[in-house]
């Protein structure tokens, strides 16, 4: 059950931000633009200055120098405007835990001074959205990590918020509540036309929701482009053919003309543009030499690769 | 914006929400209520005896024990006392919201910046004046024996209140400072014992020097005598404006300190 909102939607404009804590330099100088009704996934690796950025753009932290607009108003010279627009949730549920879910988003409803009628009404909407109606009266803190997210993202929502700001939204979340987590993105974009920012360290998630994503790293934009304009920036995609013993792997590598390989995991990478035709002359040459590989992946450029490609390093977690 | 209204209307809001957290949470309440009333029992039967006779308890020319007397002597320092201990409420309950990242949800609401902290204080406020109610109502149980008439009585719960109301503040700047909340709970623990260290449990004439020269100073003993002097009619002398004196400092001090650190990391 959407809430559809009677406000436009709203477009953010961040120029130059910039943000040091004692001598370290956390951001330097960030533009971003999200159009009205998108997405933008600000990835990056930990430490790169995402949840700044974040703890910035919805009032909490005061930025060194820069300018934020959010639909028109400035984030420095009109705070309260900004806040009226703005939704957060952050890395950790932020709800109460000794107040049940019903109370939590009253509580919301309160402090956004809606009249008590209009309160229960999106209170009952939110928990039946959400699927969290059975558990209404029982305390949050009795709630599964899925749930408290859920009932924290209700909780931003109860103000009909324009923009909403997602810090590592599934972070330590189980798969199922993941895939939930990403639908009920996705509806925020489609049924309530709100505008997202939302950061994560994973690449998947940014490719699933992003209309737009940009690639911080060490307080930088290395990268902005839709998840296929990143996919290109990078060399193309490879088969990678695993081999039993090193014999095999000489005798393969010798077809093709410029091979990376590996000898300790007798692994041999060669370039693909990930057609059939590609894989048929690839195991054509194969079988000439009369080697067959014990394994062989078809491996398509993802985001993971452009991670690696603009920042020079891996990220700290390894994909799941 | 009216802000005024605004900000009256949030603080009510998160007052309310305070106290629900107490009903559902009450070790705080408990443990307000149950230190004072183990010391009541503590210095009424085991030393009772013995301090009443060393001091010479008001009332009774010798202070024998077992009269009764001593106990008109100690309630109003343990009365004291609990309304410094539950200051330590106000601390944990604003270290746990700022632990727990809710704090950060409220911030980011267009709410008014003082109501988060007024919120919590009058949440304090109330537990701290039942707190002390119910150990008064021990007090009187096992034999504590006030004079005073409904004005000195209401006298005495103004300046409980006004005491309460200043710690709370003051424990709320603590709970800001404290990282954790074990230390947020920790950080009040001094204002628990200085009544001790004050005319609670004996006159300071009886103390050393140097500790009798630190309790005649401290804002406890002040505060002990104006009690006392309202509940069972000893001499309050100028005591009366001094305690008040002391506690619009500590809550000036606190409210502003309290202010400040809460502004801190927020933005303009």
């Amino acid at each position: 059950m959407p809430m559809t909102s009677t406000r436009p939607p709203a477009t953010v404009t961040v120029r130059g931000l910039t943000k040091s804590y004692a001598d370290r330099q956390v951001l330097r100088g960030i533009d971003l633009d999200i159009p009205a009704g998108s997405v933008l996934a600000l990835l990056g690796p930990n430490g790169a200055g995402k949840t700044t950025t974040v703890q910035i753009l919805s009032s909490l932290v005061a930025a060194d120098s820069g300018t934020a607009r959010l639909a028109g108003h400035d984030l420095t010279r009109e705070p309260d405007a900004v806040r009226g627009l703005i939704g957060v949730t952050g890395q950790f549920a932020a709800v109460d835990n000794l107040l049940s879910a019903e109370e939590n988003l009253m509580l919301m409803a309160d402090l956004h001074h809606l009249p008590r009628h209009e309160g229960r009404r999106r209170t009952a909407g939110l928990l039946d959205r959400f699927d969290l109606a059975e558990a209404a009266r029982r305390p949050a803190a009795t709630y599964s990590g899925g749930m408290r997210r859920k009932l924290d993202l209700a909780m931003t929502l109860v103000g009909d918020p324009r923009v909403i700001f997602l810090d590592e939204p599934t972070t330590g979340l189980d798969p199922r509540s993941r895939r939930t987590m990403w639908e009920i993105i996705r509806s925020l974009v489609a049924d309530d036309g709100v505008t997202v920012l939302l950061t994560t360290q994973y690449l998947e998630e940014a490719d699933r929701l992003a209309d737009r994503v940009a690639v911080l790293d060490g307080g930088r934009i290395v990268a902005e482009g839709t998840a296929e304009e990143l996919k290109r920036l990078v060399p193309g995609g490879h088969i990678a053919l695993r081999f039993t013993d090193a014999a095999a792997l000489d005798l393969a590598a010798a077809c093709f003309p410029d091979p990376r390989r590996d000898d300790g995991e007798l692994t041999l990478q060669i370039p693909s543009d990930g057609t059939v035709p590609t894989l048929r002359a690839v195991l054509d040459l194969l079988d000439g030499a009369g080697v067959t590989p014990a394994a062989l992946s078809q491996h398509s450029p993802d985001l993971d690769d452009v991670f690696l490609t603009l920042t020079g390093h891996r990220r700290q977690e390894t994909h799941r | 914006m009216s802000s005024v209204g605004h900000a009256a209307r949030d603080s009510v809001t998160l007052f309310r929400r305070n106290l629900k957290r107490a009903i559902r949470y009450p070790s705080v309440v408990i443990t307000i209520v149950l230190m004072p009333v183990l010391f009541l029992l503590l210095f009424t039967y085991a030393f009772g005896g013995a301090l009443g006779a060393g001091i010479g308890a008001p009332g009774s020319g010798s202070g024998s024990p077992g009269d009764g007397t001593y106990i008109d002597y100690v309630a109003p320092g343990i009365i004291l006392m609990t309304v410094a201990t539950g200051c330590v409420g106000s601390a944990l309950s604003v270290c746990m919201d700022v632990t727990e990242g809710i704090v950060n949800r409220f911030r980011t609401l267009p709410i008014s910046r003082a109501s988060f902290l007024t919120g919590h204080v009058l949440g304090n406020l109330v537990q701290t004046i039942l707190g002390t109610a119910a150990v008064t109502a021990v007090a009187l149980a096992v034999g504590f024996r006030p004079n005073a008439t409904p004005v000195e009585w209401l006298a005495a719960l103004g300046l409980l209140s006004f005491l309460a109301l200043a710690l709370a503040w003051l424990s709320a700047g603590m709970g800001l400072a404290a990282k954790t909340v074990e230390s947020a709970s920790n950080l009040p623990m001094p204002i628990t014992f200085l009544p001790f260290l004050g005319s609670a449990v004996v006159p300071t004439e009886s103390m050393p020097s140097w500790l009798r020269r630190f309790a005649e100073h401290q804002p406890f003993t002040p505060l002990n005598e104006t009690l006392r002097g309202l509940l069972t009619g000893t001499g309050i002398g100028h005591d009366g404006w001094v305690s008040l004196a002391w506690c619009t400092g500590i809550g000036l001090t606190g409210y502003l300190w309290a202010r400040a650190r809460f502004r801190r990391s927020t933005h303009p």
